[in-house]
């Protein structure tokens, strides 16, 4: 275990996953600040799911990490989704 | 020292996960309350959340962002045995951060000036939908700004660690825990922006 290589991530990744991140924030302001959409809300809320799986993948480093850090991950946003999804529910049909 | 010293990075790294499990259910507890009130009052968050600042909240994104790039670069750059640029690069998520708060600070500092601060008398003639809008607000963003701080003092410690040589190139988990917890403070705050900003 102690001879596992270590993944490195080149600089060049990191900056372009950045340059990405920055370019996800200006188009959510974008789309929320156009008074059309009545979907811009989930949209920017799409937005923000594609920011932080980039951000858990490359700067969390999950993408290269044992299979059990995905896992635990995955299930611990699933719990955190159920809560809500049922707490929701309840108050739809209340 | 003759004897070899225990350690289990994977361990360490398994331990500071399941910290961060913790985080991300207290932040999402809280965001299913906003979730219930904003169902809830959806008017008033709707007419509260036009108040918000979206260019600080945007530069303040940004920085954060700039921020959590820095640090996971450090990570690289220790692994590359380039020491002085590691501590230029933990060095400047501190300095990021310091930045960020700062930002916070006028921010937070321009809605007390308005009377909106929980509690005030101005706010409670606004109603409860208002009263609770910025009441998440002022508690969500204020226990993320605690984050940061401790973040702050977490990566001086660790500055001074990869300063003095107990985090080398062949052991810096510390480093990569350290910035495990900086990208969870970076995380929750991609969600607080566009709910709180931008949801108008």
């Amino acid at each position: 275990m102690a001879d596992e290589k270590h993944h490195i991530i080149p600089h060049k990744t990191l900056l372009m996953v950045l340059g990405v991140l920055i370019v996800l924030t200006l188009l959510s302001v974008a789309i929320t600040q156009i008074e059309l959409a009545r979907w811009s809300g989930a949209a920017a809320l799409l937005l923000a799911g594609i920011k932080s799986t980039l951000v858990l993948l490359i700067f969390m480093h999950l993408k290269y990490d044992m299979r059990i850090f995905k896992v635990m991950v995955g299930l611990i946003i699933a719990l955190v989704v159920v809560v809500m999804v049922v707490t929701m529910l309840d108050y739809f049909f209340r | 020292m003759s004897a070899h010293a225990h350690r289990d990075d994977i361990g360490s790294k398994l331990g500071m996960w399941l910290f961060i499990f913790t985080e991300l259910l207290l932040f999402g507890g809280l965001f299913i309350t906003y979730a219930v009130y904003r169902y809830m009052h959806p008017e008033a968050f709707h007419l509260a959340s036009q108040e918000l600042d979206v260019p600080i909240g945007t530069i303040n994104t940004i920085i954060l962002l700039i921020s959590s790039a820095t640090i996971a670069m450090s990570i690289t750059a220790i692994q590359q045995h380039k020491k002085k640029l590691t501590l230029v690069l933990i060095a400047a998520t501190i300095l990021l951060a310091a930045v960020f708060l700062v930002n916070k600070y006028f921010e937070w500092g321009a809605k007390i000036e308005h009377g909106i601060f929980p509690g005030s008398a101005y706010l409670d003639q606004l109603g409860y939908g208002d009263v609770l809008f910025f009441g998440l607000y002022f508690f969500m963003t204020g226990l993320h700004a605690f984050h940061i701080v401790i973040g702050m003092v977490l990566l001086g410690f660790i500055f001074y660690y990869v300063k003095t040589d107990r985090l080398k190139p062949d052991n810096f988990q510390l480093l990569e825990n350290g910035g495990l917890y900086w990208h969870l403070v970076d995380l929750i705050w991609i969600f607080l922006f566009p709910l709180f900003y931008l949801i108008a």
